[in-house]
Formats: C-alpha cells, sequence, structure tokens
C-alpha cells in the first residue's frame, strides 16, 4: 500500500503543479467570496465530525491535523 | 428569551477558545458566535453524548482575528471491551480493581462503567504579516477525569498566482497525560491478577501539515492537504482486553489487559473539491486516504449537496463513506499459549466499513443570524464471522459494530 500512496502523492504534486494557468481576476470572485464557499465553511459541523470519528475509527486528522485532545481512542 | 440566550453566549464567548476558527469574517468591534449542541446516542444503550459548543471571532483590525472556543462533552454509557462472548456468564473486574460486572452468555462484553465530562478551551489567533502571507497560532487544552491534554499550533499560509493559489504550511504539538482509574495496567497480563504500575503515563504527538488551495474558476475551488503524524508514549487503552481460548473449545481460559506499539506513524492525504452551480447550489466532494506503521490504510469519501431556496433556506444531504483495514497487532482473541508483543481486540483497530447517512436544514436569516439543524445515521460494521473462528466462537457475533444517531442545532449571531 506503500507504494499507492507514493502514486497519490506524485499525482498530488503533478496536479498543484498544473495550477498557474487556473485563476480567476480578483474582480471574478463575488461567488468565492461567499462564506458557504469557503473550504472552512461549517466549522462547527467539522469538529463534531472529526471529534466523532476519532473516537469510533482508527484515523484522524487530513483537513486540519490529526491530534484529537481527547481521551476516547 | 432569545435576548437571554444572547446574553449568557456572549459573556460565555468571553472566556471560550477556537482552533478552527469561524469562516465568518467579523466586523470591526463585533464578534461573530457560533453555538451548537450535539446529542449522539448508539443503539442498544451504548455510548450517548451530549456536547454543547460556542466559539466567537473578533475582527482586531487590519484582518487580524482573534478566535475562541469551548466545547463541553458529557458521555455515559456501555462499550465493548474487546473480550469475546461466551457460552457461560463471563465476569471482568472494575477498572478501579474494586468490584466487577458480569455478561451474560452469548452477550457481547460491555463495559457499563463509561462515564466522563470533558472539557477543552482552545484559542486561535491570524495575522496578516504582508499582502500574501499570514500566520495562525493556535494553543488548546482539554480535561476530562482520567486525560489531560496539552497542545499549540502554527500555520503560515501564502498566497501566489494573484491569489489563486494558496499555500499552507502547518505544524502541531500535542501532550497527552493519561492517569487511568485503577492505574496503568500492565499490557498483555491477565485481569484478574490487576497487575498494575504507574499512576499516570503519557505520550507526545507532532503533526506537520502541506496544503495547496487553489481556484479552478469563478465557482470552483480545490484543496490537496498531505500530512504527517509522529506519535510516541502511551498508546494503549487501559480499558480494554483481549480473551485467549482454548485451542479446540474457543471458550475463553483468561482475559488479558491488551497491548500496543509505544509510537506510531501516520501519512494521510486529503482531497477536497467544491463548487456553486449556476442556481447556486453547492456541491462538495472530498477525499482522504491515511496509512500508519500499524498496518491500517484508510479511505475516507465525503460528499454534500447544498440545495439552496428562496428566502435563505438550504437544505444538504450528506453522505460519508469509510473503510479501513486492521491493524497488524489486532485479534479477536489470542491462542492458548499464543505470546505476542503486542494485541489488541478494540473493534476501532480491526477491519470495518463505515457508513454515515445524514441531511442538513438551515437558513441564513440575514446578515446576523442563522439557524441549522442536522440529523444523521452512523453505521458501522466489521466481520462478525471470521474465518479464525472456531468452537464455540463460530456462534458469536465476534465484531459488535455499531449504530449511532446525531443530532446537532447551530445557532449563529452578532454580538
Amino acid at each position: 500500500m506503500k507504494t499507492g500512496f507514493q502514486w497519490v502523492i506524485l499525482c498530488a504534486i503533478l496536479g498543484a503543479s498544473g495550477c498557474s494557468s487556473l485563476g480567476v481576476k480578483p474582480w471574478e470572485r463575488n461567488l468565492l467570496a461567499r462564506e458557504d464557499m469557503l473550504m472552512e465553511a461549517d466549522a462547527i459541523d467539522l469538529a463534531f465530525d472529526e471529534h466523532i470519528y476519532f473516537s469510533k475509527e482508527a484515523s484522524s486528522g487530513g483537513q486540519g491535523f490529526a491530534g484529537g485532545g481527547c481521551g476516547c481512542n | 428569551m432569545q435576548l437571554n440566550k444572547k446574553k449568557v453566549a456572549g459573556l460565555l464567548s468571553a472566556a471560550t477558545c477556537t482552533l478552527l476558527g469561524s469562516p465568518v469574517q467579523a466586523e470591526e468591534n463585533d464578534w461573530d458566535v457560533d453555538s451548537a449542541v450535539l446529542f449522539y446516542a448508539e443503539s442498544d444503550g451504548r455510548v450517548s453524548a451530549f456536547e454543547p459548543v460556542i466559539s466567537a471571532t473578533k475582527d482586531l483590525g487590519d484582518d487580524e482575528t482573534l478566535s475562541l472556543k469551548l466545547v463541553i462533552d458529557s458521555l455515559t454509557g456501555a462499550s465493548a471491551n474487546g473480550a469475546v462472548p461466551s457460552t457461560q456468564v463471563q465476569t471482568f473486574t472494575r477498572p478501579s480493581g474494586n468490584g466487577s460486572y458480569t455478561v451474560d452468555p452469548n452477550e457481547t462484553p460491555l463495559d457499563d462503567t463509561f462515564k466522563d465530562t470533558r472539557v477543552a478551551y482552545s484559542m486561535n489567533w491570524e495575522k496578516p504579516i504582508d499582502r500574501n502571507n499570514r500566520r495562525n497560532l493556535g494553543f488548546n487544552i482539554s480535561k476530562e477525569y482520567d486525560f489531560t491534554s496539552l497542545g499549540v499550533n502554527a500555520l503560515w499560509q501564502h498566497d501566489t498566482n494573484k491569489r489563486n493559489t494558496t499555500y499552507s504550511y502547518g505544524i502541531s504539538a500535542e501532550l497527552d497525560d493519561i492517569a487511568p482509574v485503577g492505574k496503568v495496567p500492565e499490557p498483555l497480563t491477565s485481569m484478574s491478577a490487576q497487575n498494575k504500575g504507574a499512576s499516570s503515563d503519557s505520550r507526545n504527538i507532532v503533526d506537520l501539515l502541506f496544503g495547496v488551495t487553489q481556484v479552478i474558476d469563478k465557482s470552483s475551488l480545490f484543496q490537496v492537504n498531505l500530512s504527517l503524524s509522529e506519535a510516541d508514549g502511551y498508546m494503549t487503552d487501559p480499558y480494554k482486553f483481549i480473551s485467549v481460548v482454548d485451542n479446540t473449545s474457543g471458550e475463553p481460559t483468561d482475559i488479558l489487559f491488551e497491548g500496543r506499539p509505544d509510537s506510531r506513524s501516520r501519512q494521510s492525504l486529503y482531497a477536497k473539491y467544491k463548487k456553486m452551480l449556476a442556481n447556486k447550489d453547492i456541491f462538495t466532494a472530498s477525499y482522504r486516504f491515511m496509512t500508519d506503521d500499524w498496518g491500517i490504510d484508510s479511505n475516507t469519501f465525503d460528499f454534500t449537496y447544498r440545495f439552496m431556496f428562496n428566502s435563505g433556506y438550504y437544505l444538504q444531504p450528506h453522505l460519508r463513506l469509510y473503510d479501513q483495514s486492521e491493524a497488524d497487532f489486532y485479534n479477536y482473541f489470542l491462542l492458548t499459549g499464543e505470546n505476542p508483543t503486542y494485541a489488541s481486540a478494540d473493534y476501532r483497530l480491526g477491519e470495518m466499513e463505515a457508513t454515515t447517512v445524514g441531511v442538513k436544514f438551515g437558513r441564513e436569516l440575514d446578515d446576523q443570524h442563522s439557524w441549522s439543524v442536522r440529523l444523521e445515521q452512523y453505521l458501522q460494521s466489521g466481520d462478525a464471522s471470521p474465518s479464525e473462528a472456531f468452537g464455540q466462537l463460530t456462534q458469536q457475533d465476534l465484531y459488535p459494530g455499531l449504530e449511532a444517531t446525531i443530532v446537532q442545532f447551530n445557532y449563529s449571531f452578532k454580538w
């Protein structure tokens, strides 16, 4: 599975390197500036979910840090 | 009623902390307050939780913000203790070493002494350094009866490509102190011997995070995070057991405290895509792959679709799919005579699949207020009849699984 993980990383790096051709002008950001379009929108929901799944599964983190600050696992 | 709620929430907010921060950019001199309460209940009288949270973010001017958050987490109920069911009545010593509880024949052994309250504070301070750089410093502390956690974190974000690309570099450090009821048991020793050592033990966790967020076009963006996590110290669950069974009948002959390695390295890759459609509906999809040196690999898919209606109402279905492989040292049970270095029957380290289906309904009342309610169902299952079962074990449910209902209310306002 390590090999699979390395493939995913490679794809991510290649994907990121193609980013320079993407994007919008400053005056085209009206939709992206909406609160509900933020990547971390619904922060409380995300924190609740992270806490629940941290205590019931063996994985955590990803969008944020993996540490749980909880004795539940 | 509304006024009182607002007052209380406002007073509380002055003493609270947040790690994640509010997505809302506060107007100067206002606090943006997000409050919520979560009810979590597992079926069959297992764990239930009540968790109120309040977070508040204040704009300090020039895009500098301070966020504070307080979480109280009250848990009660019973959880699987790791031992296999038997055709006989089983007796387990309580964690304190005083008293015992019995489990009926052919029933999953559950520890019914599970009761705890956790209080967690966190604080986050974000400050722009210049037009394209900003830094974020965070601190968090949480305390429950047998566990204390202290953490600090720092995140640097750099905008480039006309602010269409943001690179994030983060580091966090956490120190946990575990003081189990009845002291720390010696791993893989018999429960009946109650061989216990120090009153507490500790572990530390260091996380590194590297992320790229990319604007794709006027209505969509993409994020990729790579995370590395190193944990060292006491990783065992002091309240979990593993059964030793007779090699012919499969009946338990002894119950051992579980034992896990004292370090764990995890790597995860997280990707998220978000798109607003022409009708203002929002589609979000994310995927996480995690692998660790305990032998666990996991995949998590998460999808939401927000239907936007008139008057600020929205309806958001949610689907989450999760699967994981088992840890190298995970065993349903040990055979008599087996003497492994590490062994755990904690279902959370076993091979499993989980599905969450939910829906959220809410309304943006105006710039000042919003509310929502969320209802979800979580189903977790594993192989209850594994091929390694024999004797009486073939008649038993060896992976208890669980079913939980989650209800959550959110209310956000300016104060």
